[in-house]
This record gives structure tokens, C-alpha cells and sequence, in this order.
């Protein structure tokens, strides 16, 4: 294939991963916003209207990035790993496999159908967070880098997932007990100094976390740990995490015997 | 000139530790209309899979026209278009969609592939059905889907994994007619099934696997020339208590009034006929057990007793 032909075949795959969770937006789009509503509603404004202001600001707009990461961490996740097992599931990933596009134009398109449903439900999000405050915008530059960093990350994360998973409780597995925990306790609702030194070091381990600083550096100037930092180490995580799923891929583990 | 397909030795061995090809050797001339045929179990899947990049290869070697599958994978897979055995489609696409992608992962421009869809689509009837989700179609449709979609970057090798399994028979002719169509216009098909009247009736060439190893490979006029015996059913008119015996002839009554006859190709059916007669045994009609190729493929493979 030249390169025109590979960027047709990429960009086929693009669509239709896009049209897919646009097809059924009202279970793909609209369930992180109603949610994260339910957030800004609660912890937002009825609980975080108690709160002193934390960092300079208020909690509203102190969860803010964190609320608007997890929603795209979770539907990039949420993307991948059910369209790509489902077509594992359905045999008709095998339309790839018998044709000449390259397996790592196969893994992009997938990610980049992730990495677009965590920007529309990221975007989504934030039209929402604007009944209640005005989002910050510190540095832009560096709040888009993140998101699509994390995007991507969080794409291939679900790809893995799908790679191994051999039924349908396997793909929720993962969601329930890894990523929501460590989301949760990534920082979202509160800053680490608040923790005792001992609970601080262990937030440390959480990689999660450096996300959602670097997310919040970006919209309000404020994070827990240096952001060049945290960009450093999700740079690193997608690196390793493409490398490890084209492996996969090109040896066909999970899809060809 | 190159072949179509060309394999060599080929083995496989499923990590399950199962062997499913031995050595497999192939040779498919372009514009053939090829037959491989074989039991359940028997391989005919695995070279299928590993010819078209789903199953991976164990050893030997496979050219898709002179194009080595694992060296120049690219390219040996812009040659093939496959009608696999399962429908392997998204169930919750439209049709022109379905036919549409798989031209853009061949690299055929969106434009371009919606001229292809349609004209695979007209030409296996399913035009009218092309905004319908593929899991409403009928079973016929879905095969002829699949069909269209293999189609539908137009590739000079076709291969069909038992194509007409579950397609009624006014749609099973139809789908021969437009085989031989597009066999006629120079594409090269492989096709694998268990109806053996189908290979007989669209295919020139044939190679039989048993147990992963190829076990005949041939034109399919020669291979039929092998049939020493075939199997008569004859129907008589006048009931009967009890046959005697006909010297030379392997004769067994089935019931009051049918008769199964056993004529291998020194004898003549005529000189049978003459006998009966003789016996004052009217026959009403005859017909072949099954087909000769079907006769065949059993003694081939060792399954004759079955029959």
C-alpha cells in the first residue's frame, strides 16, 4: 500500500469508529455528561459551597479538570475496549486482518475513534461545568496536550484490554477495580497535601494522579507535583503501551490462532 | 506463468498441541476454478485461514501470485478477497457500509468504494437492501453479502469457504451462474465446500485433503475417470419377495420394490437390464446413489463404508 492508500484505509476506520458511538451517542455522549452534572451539583455546589478554597480556589473550580479528565479517561477506555473486543467478539475484525492495511494503522484507528469520543464527552463536560463556574484557562496549550495525551493512554489501555479479554465480564473487570479506584484516588475531589505524609507517598504511585495535576496546572496554574514531570511520565506510559499493543498485534495474540 | 496459489509443505500445529496440516502442497493455476475438498477436520479451514493472514503459519511456504505471504504480505493479501464460512460482519452496520469499508481498507477512496458497493450489491441482488441492518437479512442474503464484500476491491484470487451452505436452491444456482461470470472474466477461484455436486459442476481442477496431508490433486475429469464402481438405485414396478442372485453383479434389495446395484466400469448396465429382464424384473427408473464425485471423495478418504 502507498501512502495515500494507507491514510484511506486509517481514515476508514476513523469514520467508522466515529459514527459508531456517535450512532448511539445517547450511550456513549450523554451518560458522562449526566453524571458529571450530578457531580458539579453535589460536590460542587452543595457540598464544596462549605469548603474553604483550596489552592486559591474555590472547590467548584478546584474539581473542575479533574472531573472533566475522568470523563474522557473513562470513555476513551470505555471505546476501545468494547469496540474492539466486539469486533473480535464478532469475527469482524478479520475485514482488517485479510486486507494489506498495516497493524499499526489498525491500532491508530482504533485510538484515534477513543482518543475523538474522549474529546466530544471532554467537551460535553465542560459545557456543562459552565452553568456552574467558567472553566480556567492558565495554559491552554498545556490543558490540550494533556487531554490528548491521556486520551491516547487511556485508548491503548482499553485496547490491551480487549487483546486479553476472552468474554464480556473481562472488559469491565479492569474499569470497576482498577481504573475507577485509582481515578477516585487520583486526586480529583482533593489535593494530597490534605493526606497524612504516608498517604501522600502511596498517591504517588498512582499515575493517575499525575494526570489530573498536570490537567489542573493547565486550566488553573495550581498542581501537587511538577508538571513537566507528569507529562514526562505519560509520554513515557503511551510510548510503552503502543509498543507493547503493536507487539501484540503483529503477533496476533487474542485474534489469530 | 505464475501460479495463483501456490503452497508448499505446509504444517500447522495449534498451540493446543493439535496438528492440523501435515504438509499440505497446492497448485492453483491463474483462471482456474478450483475444488479443495475434504472432511470435517480434515485441514481445508487452516490452509484457508493461513492463505488469507487469520491463522498463523507453522512451516512450508504459500505464494499468492508470486507474492510470499509473510515477506511480501501486502501485497499477496491486495490479491485475495475471502467469503469465509461464518458471517463475519459488524451485525449492526448497513450493508453499503459493510461492502463500502472493506474497498477503504484496501485503500480505495470512499468515492470509489460506494461505486464498487453498488455495483456488488446490484449484481448479488441486495441493492434494495442497502441501508438495512445486516443481522434483518435472510440467511441467503447474508452469504450473499459476504460475497459482495469479498468482492468489492476486486481481487484476482477468490476463496469461499463453503459459499452455499444453507442457501436454498433456486439461490444456490443463481450464485453459480454468477461464479462462473466472474470466473470468466479472469478471476481465479478456490472454492471449498461439502455439496460435491457444486465442485463438480463448477470446478476444472481438484485437490482432496484428509488428515492435513494433500491426498489428490488433479484436473477434475481425470479424478472422476478413478471412479471404478458406481452405485445405482433402481426402482421396479411390480413389488418383489425376494431377489436371486445375479452372477457378476453386487445387487441388494432395499425394499419390495428397490434394488441397489453396485456396476463397476468393466460392466455395462445394459447387460445388467438384460438379466433382469430375463427375471421378469421391470425397471420403472434409475438414479446414481450420489454423485460420482461424492462416490469418490469417500473411497478417497476412507470414508466409504459411510456411504
Amino acid at each position: 500500500m502507498n501512502l495515500h492508500e494507507q491514510f484511506t484505509a486509517f481514515k476508514t476506520l476513523l469514520t467508522k469508529e466515529v459514527l459508531r458511538f456517535m450512532r448511539i451517542w445517547v450511550q456513549t455522549v450523554l451518560p458522562a455528561a449526566i453524571t458529571t452534572g450530578l457531580y458539579f451539583v453535589i460536590f460542587g455546589k452543595m457540598i464544596g459551597s462549605q469548603l474553604n478554597d483550596i489552592s486559591g480556589y474555590s472547590y467548584m473550580d478546584y474539581i473542575v479538570p479533574g472531573i472533566i479528565l475522568m470523563a474522557i479517561i473513562n470513555n476513551s477506555y470505555a471505546n476501545v475496549v468494547s469496540s474492539f473486543y466486539s469486533a473480535k467478539f464478532q469475527h469482524h475484525v478479520e475485514e482488517m486482518l485479510v486486507s494489506p492495511m498495516p497493524n499499526y494503522l489498525i491500532l491508530l484507528g482504533f485510538v484515534g475513534g477513543g482518543v475523538l469520543r474522549g474529546l466530544v464527552v471532554g467537551l460535553a463536560v465542560t459545557a456543562v461545568s459552565l452553568f456552574f463556574t467558567e472553566p480556567g484557562t492558565f495554559n491552554i496549550a498545556i490543558t490540550l496536550v494533556v487531554v490528548i495525551l491521556t486520551a491516547v493512554l487511556f485508548s491503548l489501555a482499553g485496547f490491551l484490554n480487549a487483546v486479553f479479554a476472552n468474554s464480556f465480564d473481562d472488559i469491565s473487570i479492569i474499569p470497576t477495580f482498577v481504573l475507577a479506584p485509582l481515578t477516585y484516588l487520583g486526586g480529583i475531589f482533593y489535593s494530597i497535601d490534605m493526606l497524612p505524609e504516608f498517604w501522600q507517598q502511596v498517591s504517588l504511585l498512582n499515575p493517575i494522579m499525575y494526570m489530573i495535576n498536570a490537567m489542573r496546572y493547565g486550566m488553573l496554574g495550581v498542581s501537587d507535583i511538577d508538571v513537566s514531570h507528569a507529562l514526562l511520565m505519560i509520554i513515557l506510559f503511551v510510548a510503552v503501551l503502543f509498543a507493547f499493543s503493536l507487539y501484540l498485534l503483529n503477533k496476533g495474540v487474542g485474534i489469530r490462532s | 506463468m505464475t501460479c495463483a496459489l501456490s503452497i508448499k509443505n505446509l504444517t500447522k500445529t495449534y498451540a493446543s498441541g493439535v496438528e492440523a496440516l501435515k504438509g499440505v502442497d497446492l497448485s492453483v493455476e491463474q483462471g482456474d476454478f478450483f475444488a479443495l475438498l475434504g472432511p470435517n477436520g480434515a485441514g481445508k479451514s487452516t490452509t484457508i485461514g493461513i492463505i488469507t493472514s487469520l491463522v498463523n503459519i507453522g512451516g512450508g511456504s504459500v505464494e499468492v501470485f508470486g507474492h510470499d505471504i509473510v515477506r511480501d504480505k501486502e501485497a499477496a493479501k491486495s490479491c485475495i478477497g475471502l467469503v469465509p464460512q461464518e458471517f463475519n460482519f459488524n451485525q449492526f452496520e448497513p450493508l453499503i457500509e459493510i461492502v463500502a469499508n472493506q474497498a477503504g481498507y484496501y485503500g480505495i477512496e470512499r468515492k470509489r468504494a460506494y461505486i464498487h458497493a453498488e455495483k456488488y450489491l446490484k449484481k448479488l441482488s441486495l441493492w434494495d437492501k442497502r441501508h438495512e441492518m445486516a443481522r434483518d437479512l435472510s440467511g441467503g442474503m447474508k452469504r450473499r453479502l459476504l460475497i459482495a464484500r469479498a468482492l468489492v476491491h476486486e481481487p484476482r484470487l477468490l476463496i469461499l469457504d463453503e459459499p452455499t451452505a444453507g442457501v436454498d436452491i433456486e439461490i444456490r444456482r443463481q450464485m453459480w451462474d454468477f461464479l462462473r461470470e466472474i470466473n470468466a472474466q479472469g478471476t481465479t477461484i478456490i472454492l471449498t465446500t461439502h455439496y460435491l455436486e457444486e465442485a463438480e459442476q463448477l470446478c476444472r481442477n481438484i485437490a482432496i485433503i484428509n488428515k492435513g496431508c494433500t491426498i489428490e490433486s488433479s484436473a477434475m475429469k481425470d479424478l472422476l475417470l478413478k471412479l471404478h464402481e458406481e452405485t445405482f438405485i433402481l426402482d421396479l414396478r411390480e413389488p418383489l419377495s425376494e431377489l436371486q442372485a445375479i452372477p457378476g453383479y453386487k445387487i441388494t434389495q432395499i425394499d419390495k420394490t428397490t434394488l441397489q446395484a453396485h456396476i463397476s466400469r468393466e460392466q455395462s448396465i445394459n447387460e445388467l437390464y438384460a438379466e433382469l429382464t430375463r427375471r421378469d424384473i421391470c425397471v420403472l427408473s434409475m438414479r446414481n446413489k450420489s454423485n460420482r464425485l461424492e462416490e469418490l471423495f469417500l473411497q478417497l478418504t476412507g470414508n466409504g463404508e459411510a456411504a
